[in-house]
C-alpha cells in the first residue's frame, strides 16, 4: 500500500539524517534517510516505540533542529528555522503557567503584534472549538490533564498554522482520557482541516486518527519501516474488525508489542 | 467550585503546645536568673527586660535615644539598602541570565565579590561615608544584592526550554521572549530572593551598627555591652529578632497574594 503522488504536497522530507553528539564526542545516529510527502489536510501519524527518532524527525519538520543531511520543505519552500505556519503541541503540556486559557491561547497572536479584540476573537473561537468554553479565565493549575491539552491544541490553531505538529500529545493522560481526546481530536480535525503530522508510540490512537500510518523501526537509527494507508470512515471505532485487523498486521511488523 | 469545607480539629495539647514551650522558657530562664544560678550580671530575667521595654519606650538614657527611635533607624537602613539592593540585583539577575555578554561581564566579578562577607566593607565604608546612614545602607545593600543576583539568574535559566523554542515557532523576538517568558518564569524564584534578601539584609544591619553607629538597635546591643547592661543587650536582641521576623510575614503574604495563580 503507497500513497497516490498528489499536485496537493505539502511537506516534503528528502533523505533526512540527524546525528546527535553525546558527550562531546559520540555520535548517535538518530535518524537516517527519511524521505516523506504529506498531502494537504491529511492526518499522518508516525507510529513508533521511544527512542526511534519519531520525535526528532517532527522536531525538524518543525525547524527546532537541523538535519545533518537532506532537507525537508513546506509547500516547496525549504524549512530554515522554527516560523507560525507550523503549530506545535507537545507531551508535557508546556503551558505558560502564569497565563489563564485565554492568555495562552492568545500568546502566539500577541508576539505577533495582532491586536487585542482581534485575536480575543480569534482565541475565543479556537476555544469553543476544543470545548473549554467557560474556562477562559481558568489557570492551567486548576485543569485537568485533558483539559490542558485542550489548551495546547486551541493554542497551536489559534495561530492558523498550515500544518499542526503534535508529539506524543496524550502520553501522559490515562487510558479513559486518552480514548475521549483521540475523539475529540478526531472531531476538531474534521471541523477543521489542516495537515497534520501526529507522532504516537500508541498503536490504536495511530489506527483511529491516521489517513496513513508510517511505522518506523525499532531501534536507531531511525527508518521507515512500512507505511499503511488507512481509508477507513469517521468516526472509527477500536473495536471494528478491519482496525482489528490492520493492528495485527502492524503488530506482526513490530519487534515490540506497543 | 462546590466543595464542603471540612474542618479538622487538632487536639487541644497540640494546639497548646507553642505557647506551652515558650512558656516554660521563659518560665526557666526567668528562674535561673532569678534563683542565681545564673549571676545577674550575665543575663537578665525576662521580666526585667519587659519592664525595660516600657521604660524605654519614652527614656532616651544610658544609650541616648527611645526605643521607637532605634527601631526607626534601623527600619529606615534596612530598608534603603534592601530596596536598593532589589532595584539592582534583580535586574541584573535576569540580564545575566539572558544576555549572554551581560553574563560575559557581570558574572566573573559578581563571583569575586559574592564570598567577601558583607561586613568586611565595614572598614572601607567608614572611610567612604562615615558612620552616617549612607555607609550602613551601602552594607546592607552588598548583603541583599548577593540573593537578588542569584536568584533571578537561576530563575531565568530554570525557564522551560520547550517553552522558548515554542515562543521563537510564533516568531517571537528575543526581547519578547525575555519580557514575556522569562521574567514571570523567575517569579517564583525572585520572590523567593525578596525573602532571602531581607533576612540577609536584617543580619547584616545589626552587624553593621555593631560596628559603627550613634542609633538603631545594633547600636543598642553594642550600648548595652559597653554599660555592661545584659537587660539592654537582650531588649535590642528580641527587638531585632521580633521585627525581623515580622517583616519577613509581611513579605510571606505579599508573595502568596501575589503568586496565587502560579503556585500549587
Amino acid at each position: 500500500m503507497t500513497a497516490e503522488p498528489s499536485p496537493t504536497l505539502k511537506i516534503h522530507c528528502e533523505d533526512v539524517s540527524k546525528t546527535f553528539i553525546q558527550k562531546g564526542h559520540i555520535g548517535v545516529p538518530v535518524i537516517r534517510d527519511i524521505s516523506l510527502d504529506v498531502e494537504e489536510n491529511e492526518f499522518l501519524v508516525v507510529l513508533g516505540p521511544g527512542q526511534c527518532g519519531k520525535s526528532t524527525l517532527l522536531r525538524i519538520i518543525a525547524g527546532l533542529e537541523t538535519p545533518d543531511t537532506g532537507y525537508v520543505t513546506l509547500d516547496g519552500q525549504p524549512i530554515v528555522g522554527p516560523g507560525p505556519d507550523r503549530g506545535l503541541v507537545f507531551q508535557g503540556y508546556m503551558l505558560f503557567a502564569w497565563e489563564t486559557v485565554m492568555g495562552n491561547v492568545e500568546m502566539g497572536l500577541k508576539l505577533r503584534g495582532v491586536p487585542k479584540h482581534e485575536r480575543r476573537e480569534v482565541a475565543q473561537h479556537y476555544i469553543d472549538l476544543v470545548g473549554l468554553t467557560g474556562f477562559e479565565k481558568h489557570y492551567p493549575h486548576q485543569l485537568s490533564g485533558g483539559m490542558k491539552q485542550r489548551v495546547g491544541i486551541a493554542r497551536a490553531y489559534a495561530n492558523s498554522p498550515k500544518v499542526m505538529l503534535l508529539d506524543e500529545p496524550f502520553g501522559q493522560l490515562d487510558a479513559q482520557t486518552r480514548m475521549f481526546m483521540q475523539k475529540e481530536t478526531a472531531r476538531i480535525w474534521e471541523h477543521e482541516k489542516r495537515t497534520v503530522v501526529f507522532v504516537t508510540n500508541n498503536i490504536d490512537e495511530a489506527l483511529f486518527l491516521a489517513d496513513r500510518i508510517i511505522l518506523m523501526e525499532g531501534k536507531l537509527p531511525g527508518r521507515i519501516k512500512r507505511e499503511y494507508v488507512i481509508g477507513l470512515p469517521r468516526p472509527r471505532d477500536h473495536a471494528h474488525k478491519d482496525i482489528l485487523e490492520l493492528r495485527a498486521m502492524i503488530t506482526a511488523q513490530t519487534e515490540l508489542v506497543l | 467550585m462546590g466543595y464542603e469545607e471540612v474542618r479538622v480539629d487538632r487536639p487541644l495539647l497540640l494546639r497548646l503546645l507553642p505557647f506551652i514551650s515558650v512558656g516554660t522558657f521563659l518560665l526557666l530562664w526567668e528562674w535561673s536568673v532569678r534563683s542565681g544560678m545564673v549571676p545577674e550580671v550575665l543575663l537578665a530575667p525576662p521580666s526585667q527586660v519587659f519592664s525595660l521595654f516600657f521604660e524605654k519606650l519614652s527614656e532616651p538614657n544610658p544609650d541616648g535615644a527611645v526605643l521607637a527611635v532605634h527601631a526607626w533607624t534601623s527600619l529606615q537602613e534596612a530598608f534603603l539598602g534592601y530596596g536598593l539592593s532589589l532595584l539592582v540585583g534583580i535586574p541584573l539577575g535576569l540580564a545575566m541570565g539572558w544576555f549572554r555578554i551581560v553574563e560575559g561581564i557581570a558574572r566573573p566579578i559578581f563571583e569575586l565579590i559574592r564570598p567577601i562577607p558583607p561586613i568586611a566593607w565595614i572598614p572601607l565604608t567608614v572611610f567612604w561615608f562615615g558612620i552616617g546612614l549612607t555607609g550602613k545602607v551601602f552594607i546592607i545593600w552588598i548583603a541583599g544584592i548577593v540573593p537578588c543576583v542569584i536568584n533571578a539568574y537561576v530563575g531565568v535559566r530554570m525557564t522551560q526550554p520547550t517553552l522558548i523554542q515554542m515562543a521563537r515557532t510564533y516568531g517571537a523576538t528575543d526581547w519578547q521572549i525575555f519580557c514575556q517568558l522569562c521574567v514571570p518564569s523567575a517569579l517564583p524564584m525572585i520572590f523567593g530572593a525578596l525573602q532571602i534578601a531581607l533576612a540577609y539584609c536584617w543580619t547584616n544591619l545589626v552587624g553593621a551598627e555593631l560596628l559603627a553607629a550613634d542609633t538603631g538597635l545594633g547600636y543598642l546591643i553594642t550600648m548595652g555591652g559597653r554599660l555592661g547592661r545584659p537587660d539592654i543587650v537582650v531588649l535590642g536582641m528580641v527587638c531585632v529578632g521580633l521585627s525581623g521576623a515580622i517583616l519577613g510575614f509581611i513579605i510571606d503574604i505579599i508573595e502568596k497574594r501575589l503568586l496565587a495563580g502560579i503556585r500549587r
